[in-house]
C-alpha cells in the first residue's frame, strides 16, 4: 500500500558480480530486523498454528493430543464465538463509520483559517496519544449511572438517564462513543495531510462556475481525498477489529457477554479457561479474518488506482 | 511525504476591502465550528484532571461543579506514598526506552534497505506484522516465558513491545529514506563511501525529523501498551497502565485515586505531544499521503 516513488536510489548495477554484492548488502541491512521479527512474531504465530491442532488445556496434566481440525469444527458451531464475531463487526462498522464522517468534517473545518488554528489542531490530537486504559477509566467514571457527569447532563436537559456500559443494549454504543472520541482525531490528521496536497486549480474553476460549497466538497474535495482516506479507513478498521484495552478496562466483555468481542472471548478462553488449543484456533481465525480483509482492501485500492 | 506541512500557517490570498468583513465572519464561523469538535475532546481531559483535585465530598456530590471548590493533592499523595509509584514509573520508562532503542537499532537499517532497493516484499511483511492482533503473541509467549522462567521480567516486556515498536519504526522511516535524493547516494559512492558509511554518515543525519517522529511514536505506543504487561508482567515488572487499571478494582467507586492515576499516566505523553507536535504529525501521517 505504500507507493514507492519510481526512481529513488536507482543505482543500476553494472554487472552480475556487483549485483550479487548489492543483494548481499541489502540482506545484511535487512536480516537483523527480519530475524528479530521471525523470533518475536513468526515463531509465536507458527506455534499457535501448531497448538490449534491440539486439545491442550493448560491446567490439565494429561499430555496434549493432536486432534487435527476438530478445534476449527467446534469453532463453527460455537454460538458464543459467532455472537462475538457479530459484535466485533458491529463495533467496527459503527466506530469506523462515525470516525470517518466526523474526522473528515473536522479536517475540512480545521483546514480553514482561523485564530489560534495551530493550537486548536494540536489540542485536537491529544486523544490519539492518550493512554487508552487511562481514558477508559475516565469514561467509566463519567458513565456511572448514578453519579456520572453524562447522566447528570442528560438529566439537566430533561432526558432520561442511560445505563451506559452497565446496560446490555447500551454497552456497545457506549464503547463506540469511547472509540470514536479517541480515534476521530486520527482520521482528521490523515485527512488534513491529504487536504494539504490537493491542487488549487479545480477549486478556482469551481468558484468561477459558481459551485455551492457542498458541490465543491462532494464533487472535488471528497474524490481527490479518497486515496488518503482509504489509508485512514484501513488502519482504523484493522485497529478496531483488534480493539482490546478499552473493552477490557471498561466492561471485561460484560454485562454478561453483551460486549464480548472476538478478542475478549479469546482472552477468556486462554486465560480464564486455559483452553490453549481451542483458543489458538480462534487466534488463527481472527488473524485470517483481519489479514484477508486488509489484503482485500489493498487489492481494491490497487484496482482503483489503475482504472 | 516530507512536503506535507500540515501545520504550516498558509496566508490566504489577499482580497479587496469589500471582502474583508465576509472573511472575518468566515474565520469566526470556522473557529466556532472547530470548537464544537474540540470541546468534547478537551472536556474528557479536563474532567479527569479536575476530579483528581476534588475532595471525596465533592466527587460524590449530586450537583458537581466544573472546578474543584477546595483543591486537594491528597489523591496524588495517597498514590505516591501507598505504592511504589516511582518504581512503576521507572518500569514503564525502561521498557519504553528499551523497546524504542532496539526498535531503532534493528529497524533503521531495514527501513533504509527497503527504501534503497525498493524491497516491496519486505515492506508488505512489515505491514502484516502491523495488523496481527497482539493477543496472538500472548498465548505462545505466555507458554515460552513459563518454560524458560522469563515471566515477570522487564526484558521480556521489552521483547514483546518490540512487536509494536519495530514495525512502527520501519513503517515511518521508509518514507523518510525514500524522500532522500538519489544524487547524495551517488556522490557518496564517488567519494568512496561504503553503503554502511553512506547510511550512517549521510542518510541518517538527513532524516533527523523522521528519527524524532519514529522515536516518540514508538515510545508512546510502548508507554500506552496494556495487554502484554497485564498478562506477562508481575510484581517486579508492573507498568503504569496496569497499575492504573488495578486501581479500578481496589478503589470501587472511589474516583479520586483513579482520576489521579489516569492523569499521572497521561501527563508525560501529553507534554511530549505538545513539545514535539510537528514531528508527531509527520510520523502519524507517514505512508498515508504521497508527497
Amino acid at each position: 500500500m505504500r507507493m514507492t516513488s519510481s526512481s529513488k536510489f536507482s543505482t543500476a548495477p553494472r554487472n552480475k558480480k556487483s549485483r550479487r554484492l548489492e543483494g548481499l548488502t541489502a540482506l545484511a541491512f535487512l536480516s537483523p530486523a527480519l530475524l528479530l521479527i521471525a523470533l518475536i512474531v513468526t515463531f509465536p504465530l507458527l506455534y499457535t498454528l501448531f497448538q490449534s491442532g491440539t486439545d491442550w488445556v493448560l491446567t490439565n496434566p494429561r499430555p496434549q493430543q493432536f486432534i487435527g481440525l476438530k478445534n476449527y469444527a467446534e469453532l463453527t458451531g460455537d454460538s458464543r464465538a459467532v455472537a462475538a464475531l457479530v459484535r466485533t463487526v458491529l463495533l467496527t462498522v459503527f466506530s469506523v463509520g462515525l470516525q470517518m464522517v466526523l474526522g473528515v468534517g473536522m479536517a475540512v473545518v480545521m483546514n480553514r483559517h482561523f485564530f489560534r488554528r495551530g493550537l486548536v489542531r494540536t489540542l485536537a490530537l491529544l486523544p490519539i496519544v492518550a493512554t487508552p486504559v487511562a481514558i477508559s477509566l475516565v469514561f467509566v467514571i463519567m458513565m456511572n449511572p448514578s453519579s456520572g457527569i453524562l447522566n447528570l447532563g442528560l438529566k439537566s436537559l430533561g432526558l432520561p438517564p442511560l445505563a451506559w456500559i452497565y446496560g446490555e443494549n447500551t454497552v456497545l454504543p457506549s464503547l463506540v462513543l469511547v472509540d470514536t472520541w479517541q480515534w476521530t482525531p486520527f482520521v482528521m490528521l490523515i485527512a488534513l495531510a491529504g487536504l494539504a496536497t490537493l491542487p488549487s486549480e479545480p477549486y478556482e474553476a469551481a468558484r468561477i462556475d459558481g459551485a455551492t460549497p457542498w458541490q465543491t466538497f462532494s464533487k472535488i474535495t471528497l474524490p481527490l481525498l479518497m486515496p488518503t482516506l482509504f489509508v485512514a479507513l484501513l488502519f482504523r478498521t484493522i485497529d478496531t477489529l483488534k480493539l482490546f484495552d478499552t473493552i477490557y478496562a471498561m466492561t471485561q466483555g460484560g454485562p454478561g457477554t453483551a460486549s464480548e468481542t472476538v478478542n475478549l472471548y479469546l482472552y477468556t478462553l486462554g486465560f480464564t479457561y486455559f483452553r490453549m488449543g481451542y483458543a489458538s484456533s480462534l487466534v488463527i481465525a481472527l488473524f485470517a479474518l483481519i489479514l484477508g480483509l486488509a489484503l482485500l482492501l489493498i487489492k481494491r485500492r490497487r484496482q482503483n488506482a489503475l482504472s | 511525504m516530507r512536503s506535507v506541512e500540515v501545520f504550516a500557517p498558509k496566508r490566504p490570498p489577499s482580497r479587496g476591502r469589500s471582502n474583508r468583513q465576509t472573511e472575518r465572519l468566515n474565520r469566526a464561523l470556522a473557529l466556532g465550528t472547530s470548537l464544537f469538535f474540540v470541546l468534547p475532546i478537551l472536556f474528557v481531559f479536563f474532567w479527569m484532571v479536575s476530579m483528581s483535585f476534588k475532595t471525596q465530598v465533592e466527587i460524590s456530590s449530586a450537583s458537581p461543579t466544573l472546578f474543584p471548590a477546595a483543591p486537594t493533592l491528597s489523591w496524588y499523595q495517597d498514590l505516591l506514598t501507598r505504592m511504589p509509584f516511582g518504581g512503576y514509573f521507572l518500569n514503564s520508562l525502561i521498557v519504553g526506552v528499551g523497546s524504542t532503542g532496539l526498535g531503532l537499532a534493528f529497524g533503521l537499517p531495514a527501513a533504509y534497505a527497503i527504501a534503497r532497493w525498493k524491497l516491496t516484499g519486505a515492506s508488505t511483511a512489515v505491514l502484516i506484522t502491523r495488523i496481527i492482533p497482539a493477543i496472538s503473541y500472548l498465548i505462545p509467549w505466555f507458554i515460552v516465558a513459563k518454560r524458560i522462567g522469563l515471566t515477570d521480567s522487564l526484558f521480556l516486556l521489552i521483547l514483546l513491545h518490540l512487536t509494536v515498536t519495530l514495525p512502527l519504526v520501519i513503517w515511518i522511516m521508509i518514507g523518510f529514506f525514500e524522500a532522500l535524493p538519489d544524487e547524495l547516494e551517488q556522490a557518496a559512492r564517488v567519494d568512496g563511501c561504503s553503503t554502511w558509511q553512506s547510511f550512517v554518515k549521510i542518510a541518517l543525519p538527513l532524516v533527523q525529523p523522521g528519527l524524532v517522529a519514529a522515536s516518540i511514536l514508538a515510545f508512546i505506543s510502548s508507554w500506552n501498551n496494556f495487554l502484554f504487561a497485564a498478562v506477562l508482567g508481575g510484581p517486579n515488572s508492573q507498568t503504569l497502565p496496569v497499575v492504573v487499571y488495578n486501581l479500578l478494582s481496589f478503589e470501587q467507586a472511589n474516583w479520586g485515586p483513579l482520576a489521579a492515576g489516569a492523569t499521572l499516566v497521561c501527563l508525560p505523553i501529553v507534554l511530549a505531544t505538545l513539545f514535539f507536535q510537528r514531528y508527531l504529525v509527520e510520523g502519524l501521517t507517514a505512508g498515508a499521503v504521497k508527497g
